[in-house]
């Protein structure tokens, strides 16, 4: 049957007018002229549709045709996912680079994953079998991971007719299932899901085990969990982008999916280049093999960037139904709501806040809702989770912009950069005063096991150690520190360790990179007793100045550069 | 061809035509006036038999009644081939230096294609810019894109001219150098300092002065960016780009969107601004298997000095860091006056050390930028309690800051010097501060490069 071809009456930037399209369904893809340039059906009234267009759309003009497809926007999920690089909507940059060259034209058509590649499929079901959906048929083995294969979530309950064994390409038919209805299905290892829709799962569980992120500000101050969702706010040149990458090095997720979401095309690359060269402290192999990147950067198209954090959520969906605990970044959730602005904009629609339309709270927050602790579908019982950070880059550094604000109301982990720590060189530049984690609850148990009984209570006395610093400062600033009592000049001395030797971590040494939780309690623990002994000594009659000079305090500097092997001792 | 004669409205520089047929976005547009004077601009929204025209010279003149509209077909390009070094050309690509324009090897549409980052090379190779608050502090990466942060009254100009005259990369290495809405004396002397010091032969010059049509401001960059990935990319050149000012091109962007009736973002500049300019920062970079590079020094003047007006703070977000100039510097009488503590070059930790530049820089930089940071404390601390209550330490540092500004940061305008002057200026003024207080350094590289007593006599009795 000859579909119905619409016809061009607008063209402006990225959004594009078309009439004839009766019948086309909202967030219904669409191809654009000859050229194929693809688009989203984004509002439809009277056979008249706007799409947003995720191409360059120079040169098109009215009367030209427009395509409908039929399906909405999708991202291919299966085996060749791990260590791909993507653009926004899951074109693989390698892909693209053998057909166009160094720079991106258009209307190029690629498949998502390699098609020619065998892979050697293990049933895990047997003839007769009953399965539901979500349940695992078999399992291929990907870089790190075994990368499973389930039944698809439209296949409710089924029989299983044959399963097959051996080396298979994506496309090959691996498995025949009989459904309820009586169907026969045949199953390949890839399945498609639409972007904008969450896949569903068994039910949501309250997050309450840590993601282990190896930065001790983050782990042992303001912890997010596996599931959890977090954001990073912060002027340029705090290290936002910084942040993102440790975690994405350092934590204990099975898979990482980075989504350069409008930023610069050389923090692609350098993650391109160094990540095959760091290994993964907990499997020793290249952390390139447990991350999937979407690439698409401030220069590539708006539209596009629009679709890219669902495109990454939606793959890390598909891992975690796996069973697996899957990290997600975003960088810069900005780009992302400023694109929605650009798209609104074009549309006519009425601005809100500062231009952003309407809609940026309720896109923002169902974002977020994406993350979580869940069971997966299936009959055998499987946990997975899906932790969703987000970097925001309030102009001005102004924390008062509808995008950090809209973020705010809906993660729980808030760390805030700042640019006056990042002046001082104190890296990471998390402000420990205003940010703050709301798992701290949900984590007690998981803390007093891990960090043992006292963690909490250290926890506790370090932050009101930085608390009362912060007010004793402004007495210094007037009567300069040789005026405090012996007690105050303990406070500041021991806040200026926690700062230094705690807080503060560098990125590029090679040890203190990364810190496991046991090493972070122990040190803060050693801080404590370090206060706790020199109150002591204060109340037993001596000078604030031995106290100051106790040799424990070199100790504590220099703990932070002991090898993780080396400190089990 | 087909000649349209429905000009329906001229407002500012747009224009909306009707009655026409198949025309596409973004195509170029001719407009022929009642005397045969014909005048360019390109389509801005194409719809059913309209299209809204954004005129690249004035409309003044324009009569909707009389004047002949003509649609090309084709997007603007921009004519390249090797002979465009040594040449000056305005906003629209004509020559402006009386001579013809260069016959074209090949036709390049100037808005270019994003550079697929799976492709990109990390940039990680040292640029000399004779400039020691640059290379030394906040060194400058072929393949960088790294503004200077000014504003009005500073002598950013002076110092675009100097990096553009000392800079130093080894193989082809070329300029293109493009000026939006600058002032018809600032044109001259950029065009007069290139000549006078031989650059102009290695340069492609893009003016586009205050009295030239506002829309020129927006392709201009475009143009020159065109060029620079040319010669980058298909002649092997290394390209360094210097745009200055892109105040002015943010505030052509805004005049025509404000024109079109747009949404207006923060402070009336368009919602689209960030992606914008993104646009123009992003073509800068190295690609794999390629042995040229863009790097490009993009200027902005910040309005009132401020940061966080939105052309700074989204440059600043697009950008590898910045160099910020300082009004309280200038006003002191140094030259250059760079800031350093807020300055930043992403990328320096890449492009420097062993092998490129020396290896005692990493933790002489790092030094010095702390060690000036607490002068900068001590001083402040001055002002309230008089130098007469400061420790010999805190006044060893307030000397350091003192010179840090007089040696290291001062510098003549024609005054070249090269990596190693600067990294040795930069020991010859640690060795005002007590030893036990260079923390930031390696032991091995105190013993080397920290001037004996003798020498470091000298510096204090200067």
């Amino acid at each position: 049957m000859e579909q119905k071809k619409g016809e061009i009456i607008k063209v402006s930037g990225p959004l594009v007018v078309a009439k004839n399209m009766e019948g086309a369904s909202i967030y219904e893809v669409v191809k654009i002229s000859k050229m194929g340039l693809l688009g989203e059906i984004i509002e439809i009234s009277d056979g008249v549709a706007s799409i947003q267009v995720y191409e360059e759309t120079s040169g098109i003009g009215p009367g030209e045709p427009v395509e409908r497809t039929g399906s909405q926007l999708s991202v291919d999920l299966g085996p060749g996912l791990m260590s791909a690089i993507y653009d926004g909507i899951q074109r693989p940059l390698k892909s693209l680079f053998k057909e166009s060259g160094n720079f991106i034209t258009r209307g190029i058509n690629v498949s998502a994953l390699d098609e020619e590649k065998k892979w050697n499929f293990v049933p895990k079901v047997k003839e007769k079998d009953t399965v539901v959906a979500g349940d695992v048929i078999g399992e291929v083995e990907e870089m790190s991971i075994y990368h499973k294969i389930m039944v698809p979530f439209d296949i409710k309950e089924g029989e299983v007719v044959s399963v097959k064994k051996g080396e298979f390409s994506i496309n090959d038919v691996v498995a025949k299932i009989k459904t309820k209805e009586g169907k026969e299905r045949n199953l390949t290892m890839v399945q498609k899901w639409p972007i904008r829709q969450s896949r569903p799962v068994k039910k949501k569980m309250v997050p309450s085990k840590l993601l282990s992120t190896g930065q001790r500000v983050i782990d042992s101050f303001f912890p997010i969990t596996k599931g959890g969702s977090g954001c990073v706010p912060g002027p340029f040149g705090s290290g936002k982008t910084v942040v993102l990458h440790q975690i994405s090095k350092w934590s204990d997720a099975d898979i990482i999916i980075f989504i350069g979401c409008g930023e610069r095309g050389n923090e692609m690359t350098d993650v391109l280049k160094e990540f095959p060269e760091l290994k993964d402290p907990r499997t020793g192999k290249p952390l390139l093999e447990r991350t999937v990147l979407i690439a698409n950067t401030s220069n590539m198209p708006v539209a596009a960037r629009e679709a890219s954090v669902y495109t990454g959520i939606t793959i890390a969906e598909y891992f975690r139904d796996m069973g697996y605990d899957v990290a997600l970044m975003a960088d810069s959730t900005s780009r992302w709501a400023e694109a929605l602005r650009e798209i609104s904009a074009r549309l006519e629609e009425m601005p809100g806040e500062e231009g952003y339309p309407a809609y940026l709270g309720s896109r923002t927050a169902s974002f977020y809702e994406r993350a979580g602790y869940v069971e997966c579908l299936g009959s055998k019982k499987r946990e997975g989770s899906l932790t969703a950070i987000g970097s925001v880059s309030p102009p001005g550094g102004d924390l008062s912009e509808p995008v950090t604000q809209n973020t705010l109301r809906t993660v729980k982990v808030f760390w805030s950069l700042e640019d006056r720590l990042a002046y001082a060189r104190h890296f990471p530049a998390i402000n420990w005063l205003n940010s703050y984690s709301l798992y701290l609850e949900n984590l007690k148990e998981f803390f007093k096991e891990k960090g043992g009984e006292d963690f909490a209570k250290n926890r506790e006395e370090a932050m009101r150690i930085l608390n009362e610093e912060s007010r004793l400062e402004e007495i210094v600033r007037l009567v300069g520190f040789e005026s405090l009592s012996s007690r105050d000049k303990l406070v500041m001395e021991t806040a200026r360790i926690i700062r230094e030797d705690f807080l503060m971590q560098n990125a590029f040494d090679d040890v203190d990179t990364y810190n496991s939780f046991k090493k972070q309690s122990d040190m803060l623990s050693m801080i404590i007793e370090y206060y706790k002994k020199g109150l002591d000594l204060l109340s037993s009659g001596q000078s604030i100045d031995d106290v100051l000079s106790l040799p424990e305090k070199e100790k504590i500097a220099k703990a932070k550069f002991v090898p993780e092997k080396e400190y089990e001792k | 061809m087909l000649k349209y004669k429905k000009i329906k409205e001229i407002a500012g520089s747009l224009v909306v035509v009707e009655g026409v047929s198949n025309i596409k976005y973004e195509e170029l547009v001719e407009v022929e006036l009642e005397n045969g004077e014909k005048r360019k601009g390109r389509v801005l929204e194409a719809s059913q038999g309209k299209a809204l025209v954004q005129m690249f010279e004035e409309t003044r003149g324009m009569d909707p009644s009389s004047s002949k509209v003509s649609f090309l077909g084709k997007s603007m390009t921009f004519g390249a081939s090797e002979d465009i070094l040594g040449r000056i050309f305005d906003g629209s690509a004509n020559p402006l230096d009386g001579h013809e324009y260069p016959i074209p090897e090949k036709n390049l549409d100037i808005n270019g294609n994003p550079i697929n980052p799976y492709c990109r090379e990390f940039p990680d190779n040292f640029v000399q810019t004779g400039v020691s608050a640059i290379d030394g502090l906040n060194t400058l990466v072929r393949g960088q894109k790294l503004p200077i942060f000014s504003a009005a009254g500073l002598p950013h100009s002076l110092l675009a001219t100097q990096i553009a005259r000392q800079a130093k990369i080894e193989g082809n290495f070329s300029i293109v150098f493009g000026a939006m809405g600058i002032t018809f004396e600032e044109s001259r002397f950029f065009v007069e300092e290139f000549k006078k010091t031989g650059a102009l032969s290695r340069s492609t010059l893009f003016l586009n002065i205050a009295s030239d049509p506002v829309i020129e401001r927006i392709t201009l960059p475009r143009l020159a960016l065109t060029a620079a990935e040319y010669l980058a990319f298909e002649k092997d050149y290394h390209v360094l780009v210097i745009l200055t000012d892109m105040t002015n091109y943010c505030e052509a962007l805004r005049e025509v969107s404000a024109s079109r009736k747009e949404v207006p973002g923060r402070r009336g500049y368009p919602g689209y601004l960030y992606t914008d300019l993104a646009s123009i920062y992003e073509r800068a970079g190295l690609i794999q298997g390629k042995k040229g590079s863009v790097t490009q020094i993009p200027i902005l003047t910040m309005p009132e000095d401020d940061k966080t007006h939105p052309i700074p703070d989204l440059t600043g977000y697009i950008t590898e860091g910045q160099i910020m100039l300082s009004r309280g510097l200038y006003q002191q009488g140094f030259y250059p006056p760079i800031d350093v503590l807020p300055s930043l070059s992403r990328l320096r930790d890449k492009g420097i050390g062993e092998g490129k530049t020396r290896e005692d820089h990493p933790g002489l930089a790092n030094q010095l930028f702390a060690s000036y940071a607490r002068g900068q404390e001590i001083r402040e601390l001055t002002v309230i309690l008089g130098e007469s209550s400061l420790s010999d330490t805190d006044r060893a540092y307030l000397r350091f800051a003192e010179k840090f500004e007089e040696r290291f940061l001062t510098q003549g305008v024609y005054e070249n010097r090269e990596i190693e002057d600067t990294l040795n200026i930069g020991w010859e003024i640690l060795s005002l501060l007590p030893q036990s207080e260079l923390k930031r350094v390696k032991e091995k590289d105190i013993k080397k490069y920290l001037s004996t007593d003798k020498e470091s006599k000298t510096v204090k009795e200067e």
